[in-house]
């Protein structure tokens, strides 16, 4: 993952919410038939997920499956466990036509924290933002702002948001600015 | 004389005086007081001039239709013309100054333009400045742009900050008055998820002025109740200072949120843009007032009638002693009873219709006021304020029958629905002929993607005047818009008193002649009169729209809001055709004007667009380097020492590059893994090489044309196994060559078995570049890479000390060089470590300059210096890498086109001046004769062009018509002066022309 200033302190603000980074985190980028029944086998095999209809997240254990598109799908776990399985996914999707590859580095992961989560994002990001129109465990491909972006709720309150390395200075930034004091949406 | 009353200011919190200056004097207002209640309140009758005329003008509304009273807010950063008195929320230390004057408010030099009304017509402009022609540069225009405009211009940045907000709801209310909040009601009970927005910071809308009692108590009570209630709703959000700004396909609509327009001294954003997607939308926009038209009816004291009563219910002022109320319907007539109740005076009411008014009227004779009926004014008296009116027979021509004392004159010509967002996606509008009004047909809604009616419009918006009638609909049309039927509940009860039919009267006195007519105003902001729009259809300009362009009747920064319906009504009447037929303009967003910094939400300065950073950033900015944008990325474009100008920094990095080693940062470079048992077959079909034949561990350098033959990208290809390739593209090229690959696969060769990955982020890339760059690796230690185990153009995995690593052979410089990949986590650490090991070989970080101008030392061709997307592989000697053996490949047929395989076209060269000089960018080389445009012919251009520290002179390429045949040649590429600059056509390759230093 990358790590927004690696000598001083991570990246973190306190606003009408918490802005902060996350580290630690692994990604393997997936792709393949999902409609190819040795795909799913080989994928239950080595992760034990399954593989997530549009928008959902798959949870096994410490790893999260990700719909990114009709043939893409992002795995997402703690750096150590993802690095472990990345082997054991090759070798069970050898007799398809799939990709696995480690793109862990590529990404900058950010949590927005706090009450005022989902507003924050309804600043930046196009998406219904509402409890209704977004729930926890589902994944949502956009733009926050200018950038290209992924968000989903791992609990209520809390957001990550992933997008790539080289514009995570950019994203902080204007997260912060999203989530500066005084910009409070209240009631919406 | 306007002044403060001692009943009234419901709105007024009198505990809290402010203070505020107004043309630098000081002056004092309460809080809740708009600029405008407040500058009455200290007897501020003139308020700013007319844009053409410079006439005195004096606030004529409430609300935001406001023409006149605009106001140059604020001082510094903060500074925003244009802001209507009458929707500015006082504040403290509220800094206000009047616009379109010189020297003063009270004596402006432009009110000459009054006087010679007569020569400046409407569409004057077009007839004046014409001829002579010449005039218009450095007479007409320089006139014109001088006394254009209203407001002044900002002159600082603005420091207030923005921003944006999206939003969904099932049904979104625009509009807090009596009938928004009764349509909530109605729609809540569904549970659909709604916004009710208002645009002022006050609910309740017209019906919390007026007297009418509901449930037999003061509408404020029944409105109090009915927010409370809504607000208690989880799903109901309500919203005040929001205004709905426009109506757009697909449910999409605009709000402008302010948020510190009337508190800017607290933190935040000062406006916010809801960008909300709704199902449905309701518009309970009420309805504004229309002026009459007569002559003086732009005289400061000329009030709209509703607007005077909210100014003394709602904030306790009083436009004058002594008002004359003259109306063409029943509804004015509140107003005489209001004035009264305050205890001033209201000498007559002049009502144009002969047979008067119903119940209201009989009431105001109750309460002792004069009624004249078939009476109009046939001109106002004053100059510069109303000091009385002469009074006429409407039926007449205008001859004076009488004149009286006044110093305000409250007019009502009737009621406009407010149709705008209604008619902004489409909604088509029904001419009401009883009330003389145009309103939502209801049959022609706007249409969403599925063809259905995505607007509603509900009470005053929707043609509904009486209270009841209002809360009927209202019920109504919220049930609707959520989808289910109205419950059947009892209307709250309401007084009412019926109204006598109104009475179009669109001129003042019917007859008046062309005198009066000339004088009788229909756009106070912009000076438009009865004549004007009369003498457009004299003049052929008979379509609304042309006589409105023509005129510029409702072009002003208030749209038109009191102008439009009576503009139209003149043109009809010119025409002798009906209303309807004429119809209205283009009813645009937004509604009223909203603020630029608004639209551009939070991207500014350090978050104006997205910087692209490599993990080796810091580092370069740490070290001093010139950055400079590629694309979005940021690349060191040289490292300046000390005292360095850019010129030796870069002189410095190459002779330390070529003698001994340098480092570049490559990681912005594209990197894109393509793999699958068709990998390379579709790499043989994007690329002009063949792909297929590359061997495992293997580098090509390869060439991407666009389908239509232009060469688009280019970059070095690997091979890492049997079924995967890493393609290398320009900085610039990444996500667009990603997005040509996908798009080649998912919508023509869909069932070919390949994947594509975009690993450019995904790694670092650092190139370690010159003669002692093997010897930097080999005190890393690990990966063999000798001639022997790493030649030129091949590549290998390993360890390079604790770095995990792809190597590739690859150069761009000539010298010997390895492009090396590590995990984008890893590449500051490795940069630093190369570095390090580097340090006894003096090794030093090389920027882009440099690496354009070894490249060029070399002949290597850039995608976007060489290529301008009319380019194509033969023009630049690249023959070699278009294979002869594929039968198809994207750009093969284009390339065989006629113009394609002409031999004139030009082609690379390299280009030396026979005095070493450095050619400058974009020069081109002339030949004989003239075109048939009188310019000199020219047969080639500059594609790069560098000074050399190499070779110590300066050296390009360009594009020659025959280049490669006119070998040492002289062409002339003449300066900018137009001097000679005598060249000689040489071999692009300037530097170790075999390619040996690369390869060792």
């Amino acid at each position: 993952m990358s790590k927004l200033q690696t000598q001083d302190k991570p990246a973190d603000f306190e606003g009408i919410a918490r802005i902060s980074q996350v580290s630690g985190l692994g990604m393997l980028t997936l792709r393949g038939d999902f409609s190819d029944k040795k795909f799913q086998a080989g994928l239950k095999k080595a992760t034990r997920l399954s593989l997530p209809v549009p928008r959902q997240i798959e949870q096994a254990g410490g790893l999260s499956l990700a719909w990114m598109s009709p043939d893409e799908a992002l795995l997402i776990g703690p750096e150590d466990e993802v690095s472990e399985v990345l082997p054991l996914l090759e070798a069970a999707l050898k007799n398809c036509h799939a990709m696995v590859v480690d793109v862990s580095d590529a990404r900058a992961v950010f949590a927005i924290s706090g009450g005022a989560a989902r507003s924050v994002a309804a600043k930046l990001a196009p998406v219904d933002m509402r409890v209704s129109g977004f729930p926890i465990a589902e994944i949502r491909r956009t733009r926050f702002g200018q950038i290209a972006a992924a968000m989903w709720l791992p609990a209520e309150a809390e957001i990550r948001l992933i997008c790539f390395r080289s514009v995570a200075r950019f994203m902080f930034k204007q997260l912060c600015v999203a989530a500066a004091i005084g910009a409070e949406v209240g009631d919406w | 004389m306007s002044t403060r009353l001692q009943t009234g200011g419901r709105l007024l919190n009198k505990d809290v005086p402010l203070n505020f200056t107004f043309n630098g004097r000081k002056m004092q207002g309460y809080e809740g007081d708009t600029l405008a209640s407040a500058l009455m309140a200290n007897n501020q009758m003139l308020m700013g001039r007319s844009f053409k005329y410079h006439r005195p003008r004096g606030v004529v509304s409430s609300g935001a239709e406001e023409p006149n009273a605009l106001i140059n807010m604020g001082e510094g950063t903060r500074f925003e013309p244009n802001q209507r008195a009458t929707t500015t929320e006082l504040f403290d230390g509220l800094v206000a100054e009047s616009q379109n004057h010189w020297p003063s408010l009270e004596f402006d030099i432009g009110a000459i333009n009054s006087k010679l009304a007569r020569f400046l017509p409407a569409g004057f402009y077009y007839k004046m400045f014409i001829h002579p022609r010449p005039l218009w540069k450095h007479v007409y225009e320089p006139f014109i742009r001088r006394s254009a405009g209203l407001g002044k211009a900002p002159k600082m940045r603005d420091s207030d900050t923005y921003e944006h907000f999206y939003a969904f709801y099932d049904l979104v209310i625009v509009g807090g008055g009596i009938a928004g909040l009764m349509a909530a009601k109605a729609a809540a009970s569904s549970g659909a998820q709604i916004l009710v927005m208002e645009q002022s910071a006050h609910w309740g809308g017209r019906c919390v002025v007026e007297p009418d009692q509901i449930n037999g108590k003061d509408p404020e009570y029944f409105i109090q109740d009915l927010v409370a209630e809504l607000t208690a709703r989880p799903n109901v959000t309500m919203r005040t200072r929001l205004m709905g700004a426009g109506v757009y396909d697909h449910g999409y609509l605009l709000g402008y949120e302010r948020l510190r327009d009337h508190a800017p001294s607290e933190p935040g954003p000062r406006h916010r843009l809801w960008r909300i997607r709704a199902a449905k939308i309701l518009t309970a926009t009420g309805a504004i007032e229309r002026p009459l038209s007569f002559a003086g009816n732009d005289l400061p004291g000329v009030i709209l009638a509703s607007a005077l009563r909210d100014y003394v219910e709602n904030f306790g002022v009083s436009m004058g002693d002594r008002t004359v109320v003259l109306t063409n319907n029943d509804d004015a007539y509140r107003t005489a009873i209001a004035l009264k109740a305050a205890g001033l005076d209201v000498p007559v009411i002049l009502d144009a219709r002969s047979a008067g008014g119903g119940a209201l009227a009989a009431a105001t004779k109750k309460l002792g006021i004069r009624v004249e009926t078939g009476k109009a004014v046939a001109f106002v008296k004053g100059r510069g304020a109303v000091t009385g009116v002469a009074i006429c027979d409407q039926a007449g021509q205008g001859t004076v029958l009488e004149e009286i004392a006044c110093d305000c004159l409250a007019m009502s010509g009737g009621w406009s629905p407010v149709v705008h967002l209604w008619s902004h996606c489409g909604g088509k509008l029904v001419w009401d002929e009883a009330l003389a009004m145009f309103r939502p047909d209801p049959e022609k809604a706007p249409l969403n993607q599925k063809g259905e009616g995505f607007v509603l419009a509900a009470g005053a918006a929707n043609g509904h005047f009486s209270l009841g009638a209002v809360m009927q609909d209202a019920l109504q049309q919220g049930a609707e818009a959520a989808g289910i039927t109205a419950a059947s509940q009892s209307l709250p009860e309401v007084d009412q008193t019926a109204e006598a039919a109104m009475e179009a009267v669109w001129m003042m006195p019917q007859g008046a002649g062309v005198k009066l007519r000339s004088k009788a105003w229909l756009d106070f902001q912009n000076d438009v009169k009865v004549s004007d729009v009369q003498l457009a259809a004299q003049e052929g300009f008979e379509s609304v729209e042309h006589a409105k362009r023509y005129t510029t009747l409702g072009m002003a920064t208030d749209q038109g809001k009191l102008s439009n319906i009576n503009g139209l009504a003149v043109l009809a009447g010119a025409l002798n055709a009906d209303i309807p037929a004429v119809g209205t303009t283009t009813f645009r967003p937004p509604y009223t004007p909203i603020s630029m910094g608004a639209i551009a939400g939070a991207a500014r300065d350090e978050i104006f667009q997205p910087v692209r950073q490599t993990p080796i950033h810091d580092w370069h900015v740490e070290q001093g380097a010139y950055m400079e944008p590629v694309g979005q990325w940021r690349r060191p474009y040289c490292y300046p020492r000390a005292d360095e100008t850019h010129q030796d920094a870069v002189a410095r990095e190459i002779r330390q590059t070529r003698n001994s080693v340098g480092l570049l940062d490559a990681s912005t470079l594209g990197k894109l893994l393509v793999q699958g048992p068709d990998a390379a077959k579709f790499l043989d079909m994007l690329y002009t090489n063949m792909m297929s034949t590359l061997k495992i561990g293997k580098c090509r350098y390869g060439l991407m044309c666009s389908e239509n033959g232009f060469l688009m990208d280019d970059g070095v290809v690997v091979r890492l196994d049997e079924q995967s390739f890493l393609c290398h593209t320009t900085s610039g090229g990444a996500e667009h060559i990603h997005a040509h690959m996908e798009e080649w696969l998912q919508t023509e060769w869909w069932d070919w078995k390949v994947y594509v990955a975009n690993l450019t982020e995904q790694y670092a890339q650092v190139g370690v570049v010159g003669p002692k760059a093997r010897d930097v690796l080999e005190k890393l230690g690990g990966l063999d890479v000798s001639k022997e185990a790493l030649g030129f153009m091949e590549y290998a995995e390993g360890w390079l000390g604790a770095f995990d690593v792809r190597a590739f052979r690859i150069s761009f410089s000539g010298e010997l060089s390895y492009e090396i990949a590590v995990p984008a986590e890893q590449g500051l650490a490795f940069w630093q470590a190369l570095c390090a090991a580097g340090e006894e070989f003096g090794i030093m970080p090389y920027g882009t300059e440099a690496l354009h101008v070894m490249r060029a030392e070399k002949g290597f061709i850039m995608i976007g210096d060489e290529t301008d997307g009319t380019v194509i592989p033969q023009d630049l000697g690249l023959h070699w890498a278009i294979s002869k053996k594929k039968s198809d490949f994207l750009g093969k047929r284009a390339q065989e086109r006629s113009h394609m395989v002409d031999p004139d076209r030009w082609k690379l060269v390299g280009l030396e001046t026979l005095d070493g000089s450095v050619l400058p960018d974009g020069a081109y080389a002339v030949g004989e004769g003239e075109n048939a445009n009188g310019q000199r012919n020219t047969i080639g251009r500059v594609t790069s062009t560098y000074f050399s520290p190499t070779l110590n002179r300066g050296i390009a390429m360009g594009l020659v018509a025959q280049g490669p045949e006119r070998m040492g040649e002289i062409l002339n590429f003449p300066d900018l002066s137009g001097n000679e600059v005598k060249v000689k056509l040489v071999d692009p390759v300037f530097y170790d022309k075999n390619g040996d230093r690369q390869n060792v």
